[in-house]
């Protein structure tokens, strides 16, 4: 890597930058042990409420198994407003334009005829749902709620430039931890939140629920909107289970849901009652036994039939991942032209496609400077760290991309941008990416921010909370600080 | 409700009530084994709670015929493999409340969570070998406290109501073996002997400390502590909170507010197992015979918690 990492608090000559100078203030002077024991405090907190993930196949200290709390770090990623502004702007066109894709793949095609992105990525792509070819879903939007994973790397001036990452269209989970870190934050530093004019996160839920009543069968006033979970031993059901109550809204397992005249009922204490809108946390290969995976019983047997008559919402809509596929991935800047007539805000991270031979053969000459991925993998497994890993790992790794190089992307390994951060030794820089929730429903809105992952491994690139990363409260400030 | 958090719900509190009796059955062999008594009476009173709570077979895999209070007490409160054990039994009550942890106040939340998270932690130091009493203690309050978090907290809707009926249809059942293990292990020679009275006061006192009753007789009954006066107060009186009558009267009141149809099966065997014990009388009881009477008993509250299922939990 040898470049020194763009740090969001420190300029390169050590100085602090203007939107941090408010809070390093503050945090120089703050005596260790007090941090120390708010670190604690903090800990103790999400261990009680219960804000845990589920591991599979890990075993905790009280051998229940499978939970295991998700670091939280004290230091901020703080965000000025004027670059918010810009990341709200391109998140919003690029969603935009991948919702018109998704409508446009499952209807005339108009993108693949005119040749922008090629017909069997997308046609012969696993994520491709056939069933929704044809299929109107109301307001033609697919993705609902859509988490982009934005990183910032410096740019040849030495300034951090935003590169979008990952688009997130199926499933994407997140969102509870940057609420709950910011109310740890509130809670354990209340002065912070009077010294800094930092844009509030808590209406999430809110704007939640608005978007899903928008998607109600036409008729339904009051329409019933459930979340649907695979259950307790799926790793992100503390955040299933957590936004369903600050919705209000019922959470449920496949097993409470049944089909009957081409509708979607759930089994109540006192009878069976109509289900307009599913929020569903389940993936499309399980949602419907008769469709898709037939030994499925996270789903409910019938519930694409329910879809498909327009009885029932379905949010995300099934068949989104043919647009958040790393394999689509290049293509979004040139959807974004080819829809919206608009140069992209936001850029990609340069991508080899290792399904081109020359692609594949640049890929394989710099297996040791590349990151690469799988097309469909996801949490950070089954990938290659170039410069972290052995020689041994690289020359396995190359047998695989050999083996199979359409299954794989490469792209150059971002120095991802570092944001002090508390560690065993001390206070020290450690990476950190972004993910802003986007929710396109009767309108496309947000909340400022999103939710900051950390690699707390020195060195790591590696964020996900499954490989040992933590997450911090993200603060959009809404002016410059008041000195 | 979903049916399915109705049913979760009404584990959640069925699980932390068994907990406590668990607790409460433990504590009063334990301490009934301290007394000057033979061996042999000790290990009866071990076998008896064994095998009315439907262990014995289980413990008898695990251990043979080894019998002695540690055995039996780590059987039951820290063998993950009994279902029934104390660990066992708080570690469902949180799997169930974190199936639903939506429909639970935030209060009661931590507090299933913290019982676990506070026995693992307690478990780990030897709390129990250290002072078998206190920790039974803790565990009975653990649960008072679950009880009165959820009352002073929950929304009085349904998600309470399976909640109480958890409760007690749960008490109902351990109080109906704890009865039955009491005056059935002793043997019916054991009763009205002259030589044992005083043995007859320890175990008769131990029993009513185990549901918290010995100042309520004193209280009711301005007597010596005769069996057929306690039997009738666990089973009879309708406003001893433990007992059999104030078990179903809490259920039934619970059914009402859930159901308002005429056709329920769980409420017209709640009611007609409730009139039974209303106007019944003990002596009655104890010459048809007690044992009889108790099995009886639960295998009628056992069907009443089926049809709750069928009607409400697990509809098909």
């Amino acid at each position: 890597m040898g470049k020194l990492a763009f740090d969001e608090m420190y300029l390169a000559s050590g100085a602090i930058r203007e939107h941090y100078r408010q809070y390093q203030g503050w945090l120089a002077q703050q005596p260790q042990p007090m941090m120390q024991a708010r670190r604690e405090e903090a800990e103790m907190i999400f261990r009680r409420v219960g804000i845990t993930f589920a591991v599979y196949g890990a075993k905790d200290e009280e051998g229940a198994g499978t939970e295991r709390l998700i670091p939280f770090d004290l230091i901020p990623r703080i965000i000025p407003a004027h670059e918010w502004q810009i990341l709200q702007a391109g998140l919003a066109q690029r969603v935009t334009a991948l919702n018109r894709f998704i409508h446009d793949v499952y209807h005339g095609q108009d993108i693949l005829r005119a040749g922008v992105v090629p017909a069997d990525q997308v046609l012969r792509n696993t994520q491709f749902r056939p069933e929704m070819v044809g299929v109107d879903v109301p307001g033609g939007i697919y993705s609902h709620i859509s988490g982009i994973d934005i990183v910032r790397a410096s740019g040849a001036d030495g300034q951090g430039e935003y590169f979008v990452l990952e688009d997130n269209l199926r499933v994407p989970s997140g969102v509870s931890y940057m609420i709950e870190d910011r109310k740890m934050m509130m809670r354990l530093f209340p002065e912070l939140f009077s010294q800094n004019r930092v844009a509030p996160v808590a209406h999430y839920p809110d704007l939640l629920l608005e978007t899903l009543r928008a998607m109600a069968p036409s008729g339904q006033s009051e329409p019933t909107v459930v979340v649907l979970t695979p259950g307790m031993y799926n790793s992100a059901y503390f955040e299933h289970a957590f936004l369903a109550q600050q919705m209000g809204v019922e959470l449920v397992e496949g097993q409470d849901l049944f089909f009957e005249n081409d509708r979607i009922f759930m089994r109540t204490t006192r009878g069976p009652k109509r289900v307009d809108v599913i929020y569903r946390r389940v993936d499309d290969d399980f949602l419907d036994p008769l469709v898709f995976r037939p030994d499925s019983s996270l789903g409910c047997a019938g519930l694409l039939g329910a879809y498909r008559a327009g009885h029932v919402a379905i949010c995300n809509a099934i068949g989104t991942g043919v647009a958040d596929d790393k394999s689509i991935y290049p293509y979004v800047p040139t959807m974004i032209e080819f829809y919206l007539g608009e140069k992209p805000v936001l850029s990609n991270v340069p991508t080899y496609q290792c399904r081109l031979p020359e692609d594949l053969a640049y890929t394989l000459a710099h297996l040791e400077d590349l990151v690469v991925k799988e097309v469909h993998g996801a949490g950070g497994y089954g990938m290659l760290v170039g410069p972290a890993a052995s020689a041994a790992e690289i020359e396995a790794f190359r047998k695989v991309l050999q083996a199979h190089p359409a299954g794989y992307i490469a792209q150059p390994t971002l120095s991802l941008s570092t944001c002090p951060t508390y560690v065993d030794s001390g206070i020290a820089p450690r990476h950190i990416d972004l993910r802003p929730f986007v929710l396109s429903g009767r309108q496309l809105q947000m909340v400022p921010g999103g939710l900051t992952r950390v690699a707390l491994k020195e060195g790591s690139l590696v964020v996900n909370s499954s490989q040992g990363g933590g997450t911090k409260d993200t603060w959009i400030l809404e002016s410059e600080p008041s000195v | 409700m979903l049916s399915r958090t109705a049913d979760h719900l009404f584990w959640m509190s069925r699980y932390t009530e068994r907990a406590e009796n668990t607790a409460r059955m433990l504590d009063v062999n334990y301490q009934t084994s301290l007394l000057p008594q033979s061996a042999a009476l000790a290990q009866a009173g071990w076998w008896g709670m064994l095998s009315i709570s439907e262990l014995k077979t289980a413990y008898q895999a695990r251990f043979g015929d080894a019998l002695n209070s540690r055995l039996v007490m780590d059987f039951m409160v820290r063998d993950e493999g009994n279902p029934s054990s104390i660990i066992s039994c708080l570690r469902a009550a949180r799997e169930n409340a974190r199936a639903v942890r939506g429909s639970l106040t935030t209060e009661v939340w931590e507090t299933q969570i913290l019982s676990f998270l506070e026995l693992v932690r307690m478990l780990s130091q030897d709390a129990l070998e250290r002072d078998p009493a206190t920790f039974f203690e803790w565990v009975k309050y653990r649960s008072h406290l679950s009880r009165g978090v959820t009352s002073g907290t929950m929304l009085q809707d349904e998600a309470f109501n399976f909640l109480r009926m958890g409760t007690f249809l749960e008490r109902a059942d351990n109080t109906a073996r704890l009865i039955d293990v009491k005056f059935h292990a002793l043997g019916s020679d054991f009763h009205g002997q002259t030589q044992e009275q005083e043995l007859d006061f320890y175990h008769w006192s131990a029993v009513l400390r185990s549901v918290s009753a010995f100042e309520v007789y004193r209280k009711v009954y301005r007597d010596v502590i005769k069996p057929e006066r306690v039997a009738e107060l666990l089973i009879l009186r309708s406003d001893m909170p433990r007992s059999l009558h104030g078990c179903l009267r809490e259920v039934i009141a619970n059914l009402d507010s859930v159901t308002l149809d005429p056709a329920s099966q769980s409420r017209r065997r709640a009611g007609k197992l409730r009139a039974d014990l209303q106007f019944a009388r003990i002596d009655e009881i104890l010459a048809t015979g007690l044992h009889a009477f108790l099995t009886q008993f639960l295998d009628r509250i056992n069907e009443i918690g089926a049809h709750v299922s069928r009607e409400f939990l697990v509809p098909a």
